[in-house]
């Protein structure tokens, strides 16, 4: 989909005109009232649900989540998910041509907030005939954005999920973020993030930043249970060779990541999810920054998720209260850390079940 | 069918008002206070297959454990906070009345009397008290403060509780009037902060 009025964007830059990528899944009913929009985290994209016809691979990256009989059953929803500007997979993105110059934007490109890609989300929405989405849900960065839809555009939508999230990052966070960022800057092929100009990529430095977020999306006893102290071979070979299998793991998921990824939007991903802070707007409250909100809440965490901990999410329940909204929290029992939010889990997926079944009768789904 | 203590508590719920229901399973209560009441109403519940059941039952339900308190929840943010069935279970009782009046400007506790009858019975005989309220063996019971109608009064006057008003009610959920301590089985106090 093309737009071509411009996006003004919060770093007081403009988007002239840019492209947005989305998949749709099931059927919007004749009262445009059954849609879901699922906004992605930070590697993710439009292709949520399904496989892609003759490529058996190729299921989308929420797949176990949404789909036909699944928690987000698309024989009732109307499915929406979208490729945010700035991303690599087919939307608007650093990697893109500008077209001002036919070149790729590369550093040019501008930083986005999470507030840029919900106001790009609400102009997708108007174009599908969408004006009140039944719920807005993601997790990690993507329940950033369905929180920030709740504040941006209050009266369009009805729900807001908002899971593995946090009302802002940690300086911790924000730390991993930097040392991720920096091996990306300081690749020798990264150009001052021109590189497509120079005819490279700066792999290495996006390898190991993936290595690093993979380390710590997954908790130490998730590690553990999934690795251990595994060698390949049998004995030590006092080599710096992959030898453990943890060391493997995380050599695959580098090498995977930065051949399908693109290193200046981990850059704009990162940048956004620092930036997020909707409290910073209310002298620190979040309670002040929530209260032109108006959507129903659900709000899950995961007790192993030391990046986007419980105790950040009941922040947000908090300020929920507050506000005397509706809001339901639950914390999920699971090992598998940040991670979890993407990994099938029965009280998890029994929680969003229940939750989307009475926003079904809420709206006639 | 609505349990007779819950029976009671609604009564004492005023129209419109803010509930906190505390262990509220799977929000049955709060359910029917919105349709009869229409009150706003919150439970906070640590069992997941409860919480899902909540959720499914178009509560608002917050996953928490009652025991770290209500740190969460500011003073005098609810009208009324709820604690029902509850209180015998908890291992820090006194802490968490009090923050029960805390958050709330009143309180609901209900509590099977172990002061009951035919639990003093079964004690004399030289056994635990089993009983409709208490359906448990010594060995797996969850309930570990259990207590009478006069040892809960007591904490009350410790706590700087008053206690606005009183049901007692017997097996079958009637009013017991005559030596409630003794021929009720099941209590259910209003209690507020003493002035």
């Amino acid at each position: 989909m093309h737009f071509d009025a411009p996006l003004d964007l919060d770093s007081g830059a403009r988007l002239e005109q840019y492209d947005l990528v989305y998949e749709t899944y099931g059927q919007l009913n004749a009262e445009h009232s059954n849609a879901i929009l699922i906004c992605h985290a930070l590697s993710g994209h439009h292709h949520v649900a399904g496989t892609y016809e003759g490529e058996p691979r190729s299921a989308g990256w929420w797949d176990n989540m949404v789909g036909p009989g699944k928690p987000v059953d698309t024989r009732r929803f109307f499915v929406v998910g979208v490729n945010n500007p700035g991303g690599c997979n087919g939307s608007t993105g650093p990697s893109s041509l500008d077209p001002a110059t036919g070149k790729p934007y590369g550093s040019r490109f501008p930083f986005m907030t999470v507030r840029d890609w919900v106001r790009a989300q609400a102009r997708l929405a108007d174009h599908l005939g969408i004006h009140r989405f039944a719920a807005v849900m993601g997790g990690s960065l993507g329940g950033m954005q369905a929180m920030q839809w709740a504040m941006t555009y209050p009266d369009r939508l009805g729900h807001a999920l908002v899971i593995a999230a946090a009302p802002s990052l940690s300086a911790q966070n924000i730390g991993f973020n930097e040392v991720a960022r920096q091996a990306i800057t300081t690749d020798p092929d990264f150009y001052q993030g021109d590189y497509q100009a120079h005819g490279k990529l700066p792999e290495r430095g996006l390898r190991l930043a993936r290595m690093l977020g993979h380390i710590t999306y997954l908790s130490d006893d998730a590690m553990m249970e999934k690795f251990g102290r595994e060698l390949l071979k049998q004995k030590p070979a006092f080599s710096l060779d992959v030898e453990f299998e943890i060391e493997s793991y995380l050599r695959y998921q580098g090498d995977k990541f930065s051949q399908r990824f693109d290193a200046n939007t981990y850059l704009i991903m990162t940048k956004a999810l620092d930036y997020f802070d909707p409290a910073s707007e209310t002298e620190g409250s979040l309670s002040a920054a929530m209260a032109r909100a108006k959507a129903g809440f659900l709000v899950v965490s995961f007790t192993s998720d030391w990046r986007f901990s419980p105790s950040r999410s009941r922040e947000i329940v908090k300020a929920l209260l507050d506000n005397g909204l509706n809001v339901s929290y639950s914390e999920i029992d699971s090992s598998q850390g940040h991670d979890a939010f993407l990994m099938e889990n029965g009280h998890y997926f029994a929680v969003i079940r229940s939750y989307l079944d009475r926003v079904a009768s809420e709206v006639g789904a | 069918m609505m349990r007779a203590d819950l029976e009671m508590v609604a009564r004492w719920i005023t129209s419109g008002s803010r509930v906190l229901d505390l262990g509220c399973g799977d929000g049955f209560l709060l359910s029917r206070l919105r349709q009869t009441k229409q009150v706003h109403g919150f439970g906070i519940e640590i069992e997941p297959d409860q919480v899902v059941a909540a959720i499914a039952n178009g509560v608002n339900v917050l996953q928490m454990n009652l025991e770290t308190g209500l740190s969460g929840f500011d003073d005098n943010s609810f009208d009324t906070v709820i604690l029902s069935q509850t209180l015998q279970a908890m291992h820090h009782t006194e802490s968490l009345l009090r923050e029960m009046l805390r958050v709330g400007h009143e309180g609901i506790v209900t509590f099977p009397n172990f002061g009951y009858w035919k639990n003093r019975w079964q004690v004399l005989w030289g056994l635990m008290p089993k009983s409709a309220d208490m359906p448990y063996e010594w060995y797996n019971t969850p309930n570990v403060h259990l207590c009478t109608l006069r040892d809960f009064e007591d904490l009350c006057d410790l706590i700087g509780a008053q206690v606005m008003e009183r049901c007692v009610i017997d097996v079958q959920g009637q009013p017991v009037s005559l030596w409630p301590n003794f021929m009720g089985s099941l209590a259910i106090y209003r209690i507020r902060p003493k002035a």
